[in-house]
């Protein structure tokens, strides 16, 4: 057994050699139970996001509820264009048309915190830079090429890049650098909430279920010992 | 109540075969930490039934709404998210604890005579077991499952003159489709379980003809009239065992080990739920993250790698330059478990008795086999393809060697009775 560990201690630096690097993310640091954090993230996704990006498997009243929003007041303040409270979270923007603009359809968000990973949406929302050769005037440092303009560029400003591939900090956003941070910081929370919403409920029915089996343990365990007890 | 008992009994004798195969079932009393896996690969079974019944209530399978299915599940069902993750972390624990099993049985010589069909049953199970999850894979419809279907299915290509036929075939269509999904659903829920089912009655009806193995690799089944009664084991055990022989160092395997198994099964629910409701991804290894996605046959994920459990023998395939050629090593590689009863031409079973040379041979197939695994969830470099030759040929040495110096092995004595 201890030989088996000593090799395979040996093996595993050299497998890690072979399977190459990746991009490096900043991480997003958001947090699940801020509801305040989700709430402006929830607002900021319908302002600047929705508009292309659909929450397709995604309810508006499931979102209030989780959130803490009055269903009345959820209505009324956050459904402007007059859907059902029951209704999933789409656009009315068609595929094909928009195909044709963006030369893909801008995909759904639904899942994209758990395609991609949170850190992922939050390195990216900080890497556009201006790129004249584009359709939009911007690219993407972990998206190279990406379809979509900078919809925050009003925001955040717009950064450079040197020919080392660094970006500049951005100029002629109506944000300061920290405040976009904590702009973009939202939307995240909102998009991992948005991607597992049960999320929260699962780790914390695990801990009654873990806690449980403990206790399971303990009492199998002495059943066992009492029953062994005549056969040593 | 008895009357009624009696009126059953008389004409399907149930308590009969319970106590034949469980109250009066002689067990080895030495077993080790390495014999629960069985039990706990049935109880991943019947979690993998269950949940999938009630997972198939709201599932739809057709290529326009099984992915929007899964999220229904996820978000709309109540508890479909718990069920989901029952089912998906049951899969990989399945192949965890069914490879673990695999290897008790290859460290104490389980798959020896007489046990050799009975070895051969769960063989069938293991291949049985791939194409359940190989299909059910599938099902939710994300990029991952198409591509890596894509991937395998195209595999039968390579085969002469019939393959392009044959990969329409099973295609049921000219690319993976709505088409292949609803068989694959067919079979995933219906054809294939019922072959499981079936299977695994007839390994343990196999493993209770012939008993027991143990760690020592002993006989508890000694000749009758061989050992004086006060050596004899003092419990009672069914007829069909205590008439033909004289049972030593066992017990019966209810209450004795289901009272031991119940405390295994407790404790590997802890890292099964452990994992469900903490990484019910695993890592991104049970659940990939590209299957988030919905398959998409004009966008190929970035790297194109299977489940982990098909890891050491994709890596196989991968390794050899020639498609056709590499499919026929891949399964050669499930070929030769299956022939290891004859590979092994040896006596003494255990490892605890055999030579230096099968430990170090047992222990270079371990770790082949865990790198090939490794190697099979990442891309294909020169130096991984290198490293993965190297763990092939470690892989297929294991029987090569075995066959030949397990003729004239130099082994311990083995002791008459189990040691502790």
């Amino acid at each position: 057994m201890k030989k088996l560990l000593i090799a395979l201690l040996t093996v595993v630096p050299m497998l890690a050699l072979a399977a190459g690097s990746s991009v490096h993310l900043d991480k997003a640091n958001n947090d699940l139970t801020d509801k305040e954090s989700l709430k402006r993230g929830f607002e900021a996704y319908l302002n600047y996001c929705l508009g292309c990006h659909q929450l397709q498997y995604q309810r508006y009243n499931r979102t209030f509820a989780d959130l803490g929003i009055d269903e009345k007041e959820g209505v009324a303040n956050w459904m402007p264009t007059g859907e059902k409270p029951g209704d999933h979270i789409t656009n009315t923007m068609p595929a094909k048309e928009a195909a044709k603009w963006f030369g893909t359809t801008p995909p759904d968000l639904t899942l994209e915190a758990r395609f991609r990973s949170p850190d992922y949406i939050y390195t990216y929302l900080h890497s556009f830079y201006q790129d004249d050769s584009r359709p939009f005037g911007v690219n993407n440092k972990v998206f190279k090429d990406v379809g979509m303009p900078h919809v925050l560029q009003d925001l955040q400003g717009l950064k450079t890049i040197d020919e080392h591939g660094n970006l500049s900090p951005a100029t002629g956003g109506t944000m300061t650098a920290e405040e976009y941070d904590a702009f973009v910081r939202d939307i995240v929370n909102f998009l991992e909430y948005v991607g597992e919403p049960n999320k929260l409920e699962r780790e914390a029915l695990g801990y009654w279920v873990l806690g449980f089996l403990v206790i399971l343990f303990i009492f199998s365990y002495l059943l066992k010992k009492e029953y062994w007890r005549d056969v040593h | 109540m008895n009357n009624f008992f009696a009126w059953i009994e008389k004409r399907l004798p149930l308590m009969d075969a319970m106590n034949k195969h469980a109250a009066q079932y002689p067990a080895p009393k030495n077993f080790n930490f390495w014999y629960v896996f069985g039990i706990l690969a049935s109880v991943v079974l019947v979690n993998q039934i269950l949940t999938g019944i009630w997972l198939t209530m709201n599932y739809e399978p057709s290529g326009d709404g099984a992915f929007a299915s899964i999220e229904y599940i996820m978000r709309d069902v109540d508890y479909g998210w718990l069920l989901r993750y029952m089912h998906s972390t049951g899969a990989s624990a399945f192949f965890i604890v069914v490879y673990l099993h695999m290897f008790r049985g290859m460290m104490y010589g389980s798959y020896q005579k007489p046990r050799e069909l009975l070895w051969i049953f769960g063989m069938f199970i293991f291949l049985v077991l791939m194409a359940e999850a190989f299909m059910g894979y599938l099902l939710p419809w994300g990029n991952m499952s198409y591509w890596g279907a894509q991937v395998i299915i195209s595999l039968f290509g390579a085969i002469p003159v019939i393959g392009d036929d044959l990969t329409i075939w099973i295609k049921g269509d000219y690319v993976i489709s709505g088409a292949t999904l609803n068989r694959f659903f067919a079979l995933h829920v219906i054809a294939l379980p019922l072959v499981l089912v079936v299977l695994v009655f007839l390994h343990i009806l196999a493993l209770h003809e012939v008993g027991s193995n143990n760690p020592d690799g002993t006989d508890i089944k000694k000749p009758k009239g061989s050992v004086p009664p006060e050596e004899q084991s003092k419990f009672k055990y069914h007829k069909q065992y205590s008439e033909k022989y004289d049972i030593v160092d066992a017990v019966p395997f209810h209450p004795y080990y289901t009272v031991k198994d119940l405390v295994a099964v407790v404790v590997f629910l802890f890292f099964f739920c452990w994992v469900m409701f903490f990484a019910p991804e695993g890592g991104g290894y049970f659940i990939e993250a590209p299957n988030f996605e919905p398959a998409n046959g004009l966008k190929t994920p970035e790297h194109i790698v299977p489940v982990w459990y098909f890891g050491p023998f994709f890596t196989i395939l991968r390794v050899v330059p020639d498609k056709l050629f590499g499919m026929i090593t891949m399964f050669a590689a499930i070929g030769m478990l299956f022939a290891l009863p004859w590979f092994d031409r040896g006596t003494v079973k255990s490892i605890r008795y055999r030579s230096k040379a099968h430990l170090l041979n047992l222990t270079q197939f371990a770790i082949s086999f865990i790198v090939l695994g490794i190697l099979g969830t990442m891309p294909a470099t020169d130096l991984a393809n290198m490293i993965g030759r190297i763990a092939s040929l470690g892989y297929f040495g294991f029987f090569i060697l075995l066959w030949f110096y397990s003729k004239n092995e130099q082994t311990k004595p083995v002791p008459e009775r189990v040691t502790g």
